[in-house]
Order: structure tokens, then C-alpha cells, then sequence
């Protein structure tokens, strides 16, 4: 049976908690209890909420490579981003003539004076052509390089730092406004989705469990793959994957599917997050975005998918409390977490509760 | 400064022995609107001192007519404008001489003109860019007076631009065929833009017009060579900035194998260093403030490497042999030096003055003018990449450290102390570091993020060059300098870094160990 096959009873009691949670317990919180009870969730705790819930999909797909194929990148950022754009573009197009200007148009584009839409925009203003790039572009763009990276046996630090290069490409080619993504400011104020206003609570609630339904469900597409025997030959691959080449496999499309899978998570949560926070700009891009990933599911635990979902969660949780009571301090807080986790937590979180578990 | 000039001018005037033309001074004070603008032209073509004086009092408002004496009067004393006599008493009557617009834009250029003459060097260079927009025909005598006294060549040459503009507008035509030729040797800049006109087909006389463009020919090819000049340099100068930022990574990353992502850090902490430096240096002994970089230097090198020493021992000790880890850690480390500089020196940039030597520029060729600063930072680099070689191949720690890298158990069962030797030679790399920031603070921004805009770029250096190369890491260097610039002669700046990154992503894919890449058997690198 494939559930037994995913968690045992705890697990599903586990999901099926935080399911609740997201599905029941907020909304009621946000929406039923009256903004003057001392239980009432505010917009902006929505907001915060389905972004954090955005980076954990971005950390389990980060884990599927890191965790469990040893491949380390340093430009997720990147496909998050591309996803975010996509979709952006389509929520751009739904502005309609409700612009700073009153024109059918996105402002950047009547500031910078052009007439027509460039070549990028087409079809932008169907939702379904939207929906179908936030998965194709990071998905093209992470198979055709990982295709190439694989097969000349790009690996480790080297993939790494060619990641991080890549995405600082993307930055750069993103900050110009000839590129036609609104250049540094990129897109913002955006107004509706399918016709329907974003800015209602009612509408950031839908945002919000849409974004949670996909967490849960990529936590167990995750877990779906890892349990099989693909997710075998991965960990094999990440272990020693000379080894595995000997014994025949050719590692070469094991590692591309997950990791165009991974590109593809990204762009999926990228486009979750960006009609929830409201903006997308090239800075989302830079390298210190893309290697912040790598520290979420550092800290929650490599190779457990649920481990970098807790992950997410605290550092995220942690960084808006920070930045909120002492912005000066949380650089320490982050640079530290990325030191004292590598040193002496190189199993995360759930590696400290299992050790605890184990002890008693 | 003018007015000293223009004091020192009257003064001299009033023992000059030559006096104005009073029928012209006579037209300047009480002429009707033409005749005054004919009398500016005369009085210039005379080249008369007195006529500085005179003009400048006009345009002041200080000369006024007396029945039909012509005198200046500034505040109770009164001189004579013809002959520059002071007249004891001011005479009654007065009425002022009336500058309209269109004769206060003819005094100006006229004085203009009349500083040409002028022994200051300042006011000479002043005059000559006043009068490149353009000047009018009458000045022409003043100016081939100017240019026969002229010794300066940067002044002389501007002259020679306007005296041949001057004669190209004129009627004569053997004049003008001589400018055109004269053109042809001149290295202003705008000598294309005076001889683009007399080249097409807008030129009616045929003699002019192909002496044009042969002179035309001439020019371009003197300005395309300079411009390639200059592109070398520029090429050799982000070259050699690229090498001084990746050197160290050479020997960490490179030789030590630790990816250090705080490198970029290391380098920022040498700038400060020098920031320090720079201004104990200005509080305590302003005298020798041309010398502080020969103590910046030293203290960069010891305060970088003293904090990767630090680091080394107690973080990346503790990683060796999982690099993925490292990189982790150090990115943290990195985030706190950057958070630590912003809390101790606040966010916004500092300012690191050049060494009075530093500034300025050395012109090679016209128009190409080779900023020192740049200048030394390429000769530094080149001595600090023949120190570290001489370091690692003639000292014991350079062996050790060769050692180490190349059989980490052999050389410790000869005895060589290796964790020290680790510890040495993080620190040899963080120095190294520290010295690329040194030079940077003296061309760029000092500020907590200078480094992460090298660490890219840094590691693209070290991983083209090949791993474990020294030599490849500096072909790499240079290469990618020239490719930087060449590109970006030709698509702009942001285009050429993307180009160039992309560039390096395909070229890993191709030769992931770099282009000087060792032989060798393993099958895990």
C-alpha cells in the first residue's frame, strides 16, 4: 500500500495535524475571530505565513538534490525567481488599464515608452500560458544546463560555484530594462488574479492554503520518490556514484530528472509567493538569496524532506523576528546558524531529535 | 585669482609707455551699437595690455565718459582709459557707458582672448577652453600672437585647433588648405568633428575637400590606434585587479582546497585596514600622509591574514575534506565580517584618498590618458605574483606548503608539521587577500560589500585557470580581463559580464579542470 509505503501512522497523524492546521485553524483565525480578539491572525501574518510556506517548497526541492543526490546548488534562487516572473507576467497583464498611466499596458513599459509588447510577453495575458511557463522555464533551463553539467561530470564545488555564476548572469541580464522584466523595480502592484481582486482577505486565505495544499503535496511527492527505487539509486549515486556507474546505471538522467524536478518545485513556489508578497525583482536572484536556501535545509536535516520544511520554517520565523526587533543582529544570527550547523549539526534538527530519541 | 591678475595688469599698464587708439576709445565710449562692437574687435586685434583694462572695466560697469574724455572709475579713483594716468580729482558730469547684451557677449569673448596673453599657465588653459566653442574673426591676430609665444603644448595645441578652425571659416583659400594639412598632425579630439564637414560633399572646392579627407584619414586611424591602446591597458589594469583578488583564492581554493567564501570578506578587511591606516596617518603625521601606503600595505597583508589564521583554526580546521561544508560555513563567516565592518565603521562607504603620486594620469598618447593609480596597482600586482612565486618555490614554507598539497601523509611522516603548515598557509592566502584589498580601496568604494563582487568572479578565476595552477590562475586572470573589456567595447559593461560568464559556464562543462589542467589517473577528483 502506497501510504504505508510513504509514513507510518505517526507521520500521517503528523501531516494530517499540520493539515488542519493550515486548512482550519487559520482561516478561522483570520477570518472568523474578529480583528479586535487578542486570536486573530492579521493579513500580514497570512502574508508572512504563505511565504514562509513558499520556502519550504523551495527547501524540500533543494533537499531532493543536496540531501539526497549530493548536488549542492547555488542557484535555486534562480528558478524560483524564473517561476515568480512567469508568473508575474500574467498578473502584470491583469493590471489592465488600472496603471499609474491608464493605459492597457505595465507602467515600466509606458515609462520606457515602448508601443507593443515585446517577443517575451506573448500570450501573456492567459492565465494557462502563465501557468504553463512558471513550470516550462525553469524546467528547460535546468535540464539543458544540468544535461550539459552531468555529462562532462560537472560536480561538487565546481557545480556550485557554476550554479552561483549563473544565477549572478541572470541577475545582471534581469537589472537591465532592455532585458523587458521592468529592469530593477520589476513587477509589482499588482491587482487581480482570473478577474478576481488579490487584496481581499478572503482571496490571500485562498493564496495561502493553495500554497500550503502544495507544500503537503510536494512533501509527499518527495517522499513518493525517495522511497522508491529511483530514490535508492539516487542516494547511491550521491555516495558513490563511480560505483554506480560500474554496476551500469548511467547516472546521467537520474541526477537531470531530479534535478529538473527541483527546478520545476522552485518555479511553482516562485509563483506562489509572488501574488502573496506582491513583488518580484531581480535581487531575488543574487547568490546570497540562492545559498540562504541551502542553510534551511541544512538546518532542518539533509535527506529528510521534512527536515528542511521545519527548516524553512525556523530560520524564516527567526529572520522576520530579527529584522522586525534587531535588524543589526540578524547577519550574526544567519552567519552563525550557517557555521554552528555545519560544525556541529550536520544532521539538522531532525538528526537532534533522533539522537534524543535514541538516547532515552 | 583673476582679479590679482587684472590688478597686476593695471598696475603695469600704468607705466606702460604705449597708449590706445583714441578715435577707437572714443567709438567704445559714445559709438552707436555697431561701432561699439567694431571697437572691441579693434582694441583686441591691437593686443594692447591696456586693452585688458579697459575691456574688463567696460564689462564691470566701471567706465564712464566725461565730456569726451573716456576714464575708469573704481569707487573715489578715477584713471584715464587711453593712457592709464590717474586723473587727481573726478571730473563732473559723469554719465555711464551703456553694455547691452550683445556687447557684453562680445567683451566676454574678448578678454577671453586677452587672457591668452596672460603669463599665468592656469589662466592661459582657462582662456583656450573658453575658446574652443568658437571665436570670432577678429581675435585671429591675438591668437597667432599667442600661439608664436606659447610654450606650454597642451595650450599650443589648442591654439592650433582654433587658429585653423578660424582660418577654415575664412575666405582665403590658400589659408585654408594649409589649415587643413596643419589638422592633420593635431591630437585634439575634436579635430574629426572640424574636418568631418570639409570632407563631404558639402565642400565646394575639390582641393579643399580631398586634402580634408586624406588629413580625415590620417586622424581616424591616430584615434583608432589610441583607442586600442587604451583598451590594452584597460584589459591589463581589470586583468591584473582580477589576479590580485583570485591570488589568494589560488592558494586556499587552489592549493589547500578549501573553498573560502569569505575571501571576498578577507579582501574588504585590507581595504579597511588601509582605511585605518589612511587616517592615523591624517591625524597624527599629515606631513608624511604621501607615505602611508608603505605602512597600508604590511598592515592589510598581517590584519587579513591574522583573521584567516583565526578562521582557519577554529572553523575550517574542523571541514577539511568536505568542501560543500566549508562552503557553508565560510558564506557564514563571511555574513558576520560583513554585519562586524558595518557595525564598527557604520554602512555607508568610506573614503581612501590616493597618495598625491596616485592621482592624475599619464597621457601616452593623445586623448589616452593612464590613471597611475591603475598604473601601480598593475605593477604591484605583478611583484606580489613574483613574491609569492619566490615564496613557494625557494622558502621551506613554500615547500612545506607544496608538500602538504601534494602528499598530505608523506609529509608528515618526513616531519613536516602539517596542521601548521595548514595554518601558515591559510594565512599566506588571507594576506594575499588583504594586499588585493589595499589596492582596490585606492581605485574603487570602500564599503562592508566590496568583497561579494569579487567572490564570483574570484572563483571563476581560479576554476579556469585550473586547480592547483599558479600560472594557469594568472593566464586566467589577464585573459578574462581582455575578453571583459573587449566585449564590453563592443556590447557595453552588463552584456560582456553576462557574456563572460557565460563563457565560463560552457567552458567548465568542457574542460571542468580547468585550461591548465595536471594529468592524472583518478577517477574522483
Amino acid at each position: 500500500m502506497i501510504f504505508a509505503r510513504l509514513y507510518g501512522p505517526k507521520g500521517w497523524i503528523a501531516l494530517a495535524c499540520a493539515a488542519a492546521i493550515v486548512f482550519g485553524v487559520f482561516p478561522v483565525l483570520n477570518l472568523v475571530v474578529p480583528p479586535d480578539n487578542p486570536f486573530h491572525m492579521s493579513a500580514f501574518g497570512v502574508q508572512l505565513g504563505g511565504k514562509i510556506m513558499c520556502y519550504m517548497i523551495v527547501a524540500i526541492a533543494m533537499d531532493l538534490v543536496w540531501g539526497y543526490a549530493g548536488i549542492l546548488s547555488l542557484g535555486h534562487g534562480l528558478f524560483f525567481a524564473l517561476g515568480g516572473y512567469a508568473f508575474g507576467m500574467y498578473l502584470m497583464r491583469q493590471i489592465g488599464a488600472d496603471g499609474q498611466y491608464r493605459v492597457d499596458m505595465p507602467d515600466f513599459m509606458v515609462f520606457l515608452d515602448w508601443k507593443a509588447f515585446p517577443w517575451q510577453w506573448w500570450n501573456s495575458d492567459s492565465f494557462l500560458w502563465a501557468a504553463f511557463l512558471v513550470v516550462a522555464v525553469p524546467g528547460l533551463l535546468a535540464f539543458v544546463f544540468g544535461y550539459f553539467a552531468f555529462r562532462s561530470r560537472v560536480k561538487g564545488v565546481y557545480f556550485s560555484i557554476i550554479t552561483q555564476a549563473l544565477t549572478y548572469a541572470a541577475m545582471l541580464l534581469f537589472f537591465r530594462n532592455a532585458t523587458g522584466f521592468g529592469g530593477n523595480n520589476g513587477f509589482t502592484d499588482f491587482k487581480r488574479i482570473l478577474g478576481i481582486p488579490i487584496a481581499t482577505p478572503e482571496m490571500r486565505m485562498a493564496l495561502f492554503a493553495l500554497t500550503g495544499a502544495t507544500v503537503i503535496a510536494t512533501l509527499l511527492l518527495g517522499r513518493f520518490l525517495v522511497t522508491s527505487k529511483f530514490g535508492r539509486v539516487l542516494a547511491a549515486i550521491r555516495d558513490a556514484e563511480a560505483r554506480v556507474m560500474f554496476c551500469g546505471y548511467d547516472t546521467l538522467w537520474y541526477k537531470l530528472f531530479v534535478w529538473t524536478l527541483s527546478a520545476v518545485l522552485c518555479g511553482i513556489a516562485g509563483a506562489l509567493y509572488v501574488p502573496q508578497v506582491g513583488i518580484i525583482n531581480p535581487s531575488e536572484m543574487s547568490p546570497a538569496n540562492s545559498i540562504e536556501i541551502a542553510i534551511w535545509a541544512a538546518v532542518g536535516g539533509r535527506g529528510t524532506l521534512v527536515g528542511p520544511v521545519i527548516g524553512a520554517g525556523l530560520v524564516n520565523g527567526a529572520k522576520s523576528v530579527f529584522t522586525n526587533a534587531f535588524p543589526e543582529y540578524w547577519l550574526y544570527v544567519l552567519g552563525l546558524l550557517f557555521i554552528l550547523v555545519t560544525l556541529f549539526l550536520p544532521n539538522g534538527v531532525v538528526g537532534l531529535v533522533k539522537r534524543w530519541r535514541r538516547a532515552a | 585669482m583673476l582679479r590679482w591678475i587684472v590688478i597686476a595688469l593695471v598696475l603695469f599698464a600704468c607705466c606702460d609707455a604705449h597708449a590706445l587708439d583714441p578715435a577707437m576709445v572714443a567709438k567704445l565710449a559714445s559709438g552707436d551699437g555697431d561701432e561699439k562692437v567694431a571697437a572691441v574687435a579693434a582694441l583686441l586685434a591691437s593686443g594692447e595690455e591696456r586693452a585688458a583694462v579697459l575691456l574688463k572695466a567696460l564689462a564691470d560697469g566701471e567706465v564712464q565718459v566725461a565730456g569726451s574724455r573716456v576714464i575708469i572709475v573704481k569707487g573715489e579713483t578715477a584713471t584715464d582709459a587711453i593712457s592709464g594716468a590717474a586723473i587727481a580729482a573726478l571730473p563732473e558730469g559723469r554719465e555711464d557707458v551703456v553694455v547691452n547684451n550683445r556687447l557684453r557677449r562680445e567683451l566676454e569673448a574678448a578678454m577671453a582672448a586677452l587672457k591668452l596673453v596672460s603669463p599665468d599657465r592656469a589662466v592661459r588653459a582657462a582662456a583656450v577652453k573658453e575658446l574652443s566653442g568658437g571665436a570670432a574673426p577678429a581675435m585671429l591676430p591675438l591668437i597667432r600672437q599667442a600661439l608664436a609665444k606659447e610654450t606650454d603644448p597642451d595650450i599650443k595645441s589648442a591654439l592650433e585647433m582654433i587658429s585653423a578652425a578660424m582660418d577654415l571659416q575664412g575666405a582665403d583659400r590658400g589659408a585654408r588648405l594649409e589649415a587643413v594639412k596643419r589638422l592633420a598632425g593635431s591630437r585634439d579630439p575634436n579635430t574629426k568633428m572640424l574636418l568631418l564637414p570639409l570632407a563631404d560633399k558639402s565642400e565646394a572646392d575639390e582641393e579643399v575637400r580631398r586634402a580634408a579627407q586624406e588629413s580625415l584619414k590620417i586622424v581616424e586611424a591616430r584615434y583608432a590606434r589610441s583607442q586600442f591602446v587604451g583598451l590594452l591597458f584597460s584589459g591589463v589594469s581589470l586583468g591584473s585587479i582580477l589576479l590580485l583578488a583570485a591570488l589568494g583564492l589560488a592558494i586556499t581554493y587552489g592549493l589547500m582546497g578549501v573553498i573560502n567564501m569569505a575571501h571576498g570578506e578577507l579582501i574588504m578587511i585590507g581595504a579597511y585596514s588601509t582605511y585605518v591606516v589612511q587616517n592615523l596617518f591624517r591625524a597624527n603625521f599629515p606631513g608624511a600622509f604621501d607615505w602611508y601606503l608603505a605602512f597600508a600595505v604590511p598592515a592589510s597583508f598581517v590584519v587579513a591574514a591574522a583573521v584567516g589564521m583565526a578562521l582557519e583554526r577554529t572553523v575550517i580546521r574542523w571541514l577539511y575534506g568536505r568542501p560543500l561544508e566549508t562552503l557553508l560555513a565560510t558564506w557564514g563567516i563571511s555574513l558576520m565580517l560583513i554585519q562586524g565592518v558595518r557595525s564598527i565603521f557604520g554602512a555607508q562607504n568610506v573614503q581612501v584618498e590616493n597618495p598625491a603620486f596616485m592621482s592624475g594620469g599619464a597621457e601616452i598618447l593623445a586623448g589616452v590618458v593612464l590613471p597611475w593609480s591603475r598604473i601601480v596597482i598593475v605593477g604591484f600586482a605583478a611583484a606580489v605574483v613574483a613574491g609569492m612565486a619566490l615564496l613557494l618555490s625557494r622558502t621551506r614554507l613554500g615547500l612545506f606548503v607544496r608538500g602538504v598539497t601534494q602528499n598530505r601523509a608523506m609529509a608528515a611522516c618526513v616531519g613536516v608539521p602539517t596542521s601548521r603548515v595548514d595554518t601558515w598557509a591559510f594565512g599566506l592566502g588571507s594576506g594575499l587577500a588583504g594586499l588585493a584589498g589595499c589596492a582596490l580601496s585606492q581605485i574603487g568604494n570602500v564599503g562592508p560589500d566590496l568583497g561579494q563582487s569579487y567572490i564570483v568572479d574570484s572563483f571563476l578565476v581560479v576554476v579556469l585557470g585550473g586547480v592547483g595552477q599558479l600560472a594557469g590562475t594568472i593566464y586566467a586572470a589577464l585573459g578574462l580581463g581582455f575578453a571583459n573589456k573587449l566585449l564590453e567595447s563592443w556590447a557595453g559593461a552588463v552584456l560582456a559580464k553576462i557574456a563572460v560568464l557565460v563563457f565560463i559556464i560552457v567552458f567548465i562543462q568542457k574542460r571542468p579542470q580547468g585550461l591548465f589542467a595536471l594529468r592524472g589517473r583518478a577517477l574522483e577528483s
